[in-house]
């Protein structure tokens, strides 16, 4: 199995998080924020989606990498490494 | 929400080049990290039930709905993790039937199986057909349709379908690796999707605080009135729900079921195994948060167009608060309206005469109260991923307890490992039809899935006595097990036929033979059922396998508690160790515990 889940997942929620805050950023005070109290919720949850994406891509592509250094490509590996929850 | 739609076809194309042996499809070929199947774990069970029922029970008992969690689903996966998991990997087990054949014998086995199988097929039917009426309320395609000049009703037959091509497309590509990933991607959506909602919620209401001021004492402290089955909103004692709940209904899930069992199943060594389901456990400690606080803020939330509700209802749930607006033709709590009766147009009530709440609404309806354009797309496509991961995690098992349990077994036997790749990949076509079949029979029959599910908890509430007996007895004998089965499941018919919830008609939710007792909620008389099952079981099985010869002892090692050479655990981190884990845990249990008393 060598497809680590970080990477896609990585960039489904950058992608995601990107949009979501640049459509934030055109609709600030926009009267759409009177839902969620005024917070212009679509800015910051999207850049705090936008951190964990790329945070999750780099962590998959380190990974990825170390090990295809010393490898050759089409050997079996353990994917990732079971270090606790995230 | 399309992209995401192409993100999870996509994880399924990459996995197919990986499928080669059955052993890969079913079981990802047992070579999958930890925390990935740890996600996976509470995910598959993060489906339909979970999200909006939690969310639901949320805003009718209060903040005692995390006693699921925290005296129900925690310790049990404690438990699973560092007693049971060692048998259902090291017995090389592929599924829990087949664990059970190890065990005891064949028709232990067959009689489970069956269960089983039918029972995810109309689970996962149940969660399909959820899925498409939730989507026909909230209108999330209708636009869409009117725009290619579609009939509106078609929103329907669409939503059915279009889920069931998705989770059918990348079961069928990946197996259980392609289901596990998308699980864990379901997972962080939505955590994604719900905890904004959580946020700007609490903020709306003043933070925990405010919360605690708007709403009676009862829901903000899970603990209060606990001796009293009146005086609390669950209507349950502490014994009953520390059994049935706590002991009975949430360790038979958690520890038997193969649809979270089979999660564990797929990492790469015992050790891994055995920390799944520990991992698993802390995020879902912090879960109440996330679904049930949503239900909490829903009743607390000032409806816009409504004045009458803007203060607090007091303090029974259903009772006093809404029969003084009962008349008016709106009745809503907070933001959750009352249910109609699709055919007459009517506001439902119950007994006495009060409206009955629609409570499912609650999460839906915060989403759409507080999101604003942009970030309501990721919240809904959160609730639609919640629904497709439970499906998926269904379909996998009914796959593998299919093959292996029934067709490899029965029907067709010693054939070559292709062939049964082969028929993995067409029984997942074959289960998603018969969960179409599922979903479009509960929209024509509004009482067959309530009759379905009741029966099926017939069937579950006995099971745990007989694994817990197999796994630490070496005296449990085969005709013990099945004969205590059968009889458990007899028991919970009998206890359901007799007693009744106070303020419910006798029929579907009990009575149905007589009435020799009256429970003050209807959570309260499952609990009982699942104790008396449990009890029932246990017994008979004691008593039938002290009458029967049991099997010899070699031929259980690996499969006893007592004949199995304890895991080492000396050789890890001691961080790792699962004792020290689990020990960690239920030191934060308790914390919780006290913190919400």
């Amino acid at each position: 199995m060598n497809l680590d889940l970080r990477i896609p997942m990585g960039l489904l929620f950058t992608l995601v998080g990107a949009i979501m805050s640049i459509y934030g950023f055109f609709t600030r005070g926009s009267a759409i924020y009177e839902r969620s109290d005024g917070m212009n919720i679509n800015l910051s949850w999207g850049l705090i989606m936008l951190v964990f994406g790329v945070i999750m891509y780099t962590l998959g592509r380190r990974s990825d990498k170390r090990p295809r250094a010393a490898q050759v490509e089409g050997t079996t590996r353990p994917l990732g490494h079971g270090h606790g929850g995230h | 929400m399309l992209l995401y739609f192409v993100f999870v076809l996509g994880i399924g194309f990459a996995l197919k080049r990986f499928m080669k042996t059955s052993k890969d499809f079913f079981q990802a070929g047992r070579a999958l990290p930890a925390w990935i199947c740890g996600l996976a774990f509470i995910s598959a069970n993060l489906g339909a039930q979970e999200v909006i029922g939690m969310g639901a029970s949320g805003a009718k008992y209060g903040i005692a709905t995390s006693h699921f969690y925290w005296i129900g689903a925690i310790p049990a996966m404690i438990f699973v993790g560092v007693f049971m998991m060692p048998f259902y990997y090291g017995s090389k087990a592929r599924s829990v039937p087949e664990f059970l054949r190890l065990r005891f014998d064949e028709k232990t086995r067959g009689y489970n199986a069956c269960s089983f199988a039918v029972m995810t097929v109309f689970s996962s039917g149940i969660s399909m057909y959820a899925m498409a009426r939730l989507i026909q309320t909230l209108h999330i395609f209708d636009s869409l349709f009117i725009r290619l000049n579609l009939p509106v009703g078609w929103v329907f037959h669409f939503a059915i379908f279009l889920s069931a091509i998705i989770v059918l497309g990348y079961i069928f590509l990946g197996g259980l690796t392609s289901a596990i990933y998308n699980e864990v991607l379901q997972f962080f959506l939505i955590v994604a999707g719900f905890l904004p909602l959580v946020w700007v919620g609490l903020k709306n209401v003043g933070g925990w605080s405010g919360l605690k001021a708007t709403l009676p004492a009862a829901y903000t402290h899970s603990w209060r009135g606990m001796t009293n089955p009146h005086a609390n909103p669950l209507g349950v004692e502490w014994f009953g729900l520390s059994m049935g709940l706590g002991f009975v209904l949430s360790f038979g899930y958690w520890c038997t079921d193969f649809l979270v069992i089979q999660t564990a199943m797929a990492t790469d060594t015992e050790e891994s195994a055995r920390r799944v389901p520990l991992i698993a456990a802390i995020p879902k400690m912090f879960f109440p948060f996330l679904v049930i606080l949503p239900g909490l803020i829903a009743i607390a939330t000032p409806a816009i167009t409504q004045h009458a509700m803007t203060q607090a209802p007091a303090v029974s749930a259903s009772s006093n608060a809404t029969a003084d607006v009962g008349g008016s033709a709106e009745i809503t709590k907070g933001l959750i309206p009352a249910k109609v009766n699709p055919v007459t147009g009517k506001v439902m009530t119950d007994e006495k005469g009060n409206p009955l709440f629609d409570y499912d609404l609650a999460i839906p309806n915060m989403l759409l109260h507080y999101f604003p354009t942009g970030i309501l797309g990721l919240g809904l496509t959160a609730l639609l991923a919640s629904f497709m991961s439970g499906m998926a995690g269904n379909v996998t098992a009914f796959n593998t307890v299919w093959t292996y349990d029934l067709y490899q077994s029965y029907i067709h036997k010693n054939a070559s490992d292709a062939h049964y790749l082969k028929v993995g990949r067409w029984t997942t076509v074959g289960g998603i039809l018969l969960s179409i079949g599922a979903a479009y029979a509960a929209t024509s029959f509004n009482n067959i899935m309530d009759t379905l599910q009741l029966v099926f908890s017939f069937v579950n509430a006995p099971l745990f006595a007989t694994f817990l007996l197999g796994m630490f007895w070496k005296r449990t004998t085969g005709h013990g097990a099945f004969t205590g089965l059968v009889t458990g499941t007899v028991a919970a018919v009998l206890h359901h036929g007799l007693t009744l919830p106070t303020d419910a008609h006798p029929g579907i939710h009990g009575g149905w033979i007589t009435v020799l007792h009256h429970y003050p909620s209807e959570m309260a008389q499952n609990f009982w059922t699942a104790i008396w099952a449990f009890s029932t079981n246990f017994v008979v099985t004691v008593i039938i396998s002290l009458m029967t010869k049991p099997r010899p002892e070699p031929e259980l090692v690996g499969l006893v508690y007592s004949l199995t050479p304890k895991p080492v655990e000396h050789n890890m981190q001691w961080y790792a160790r699962p004792k020290v884990i689990a020990l960690g845990l239920i030191v934060m249990l308790v914390a919780l515990n006290l913190i919400f008393k």
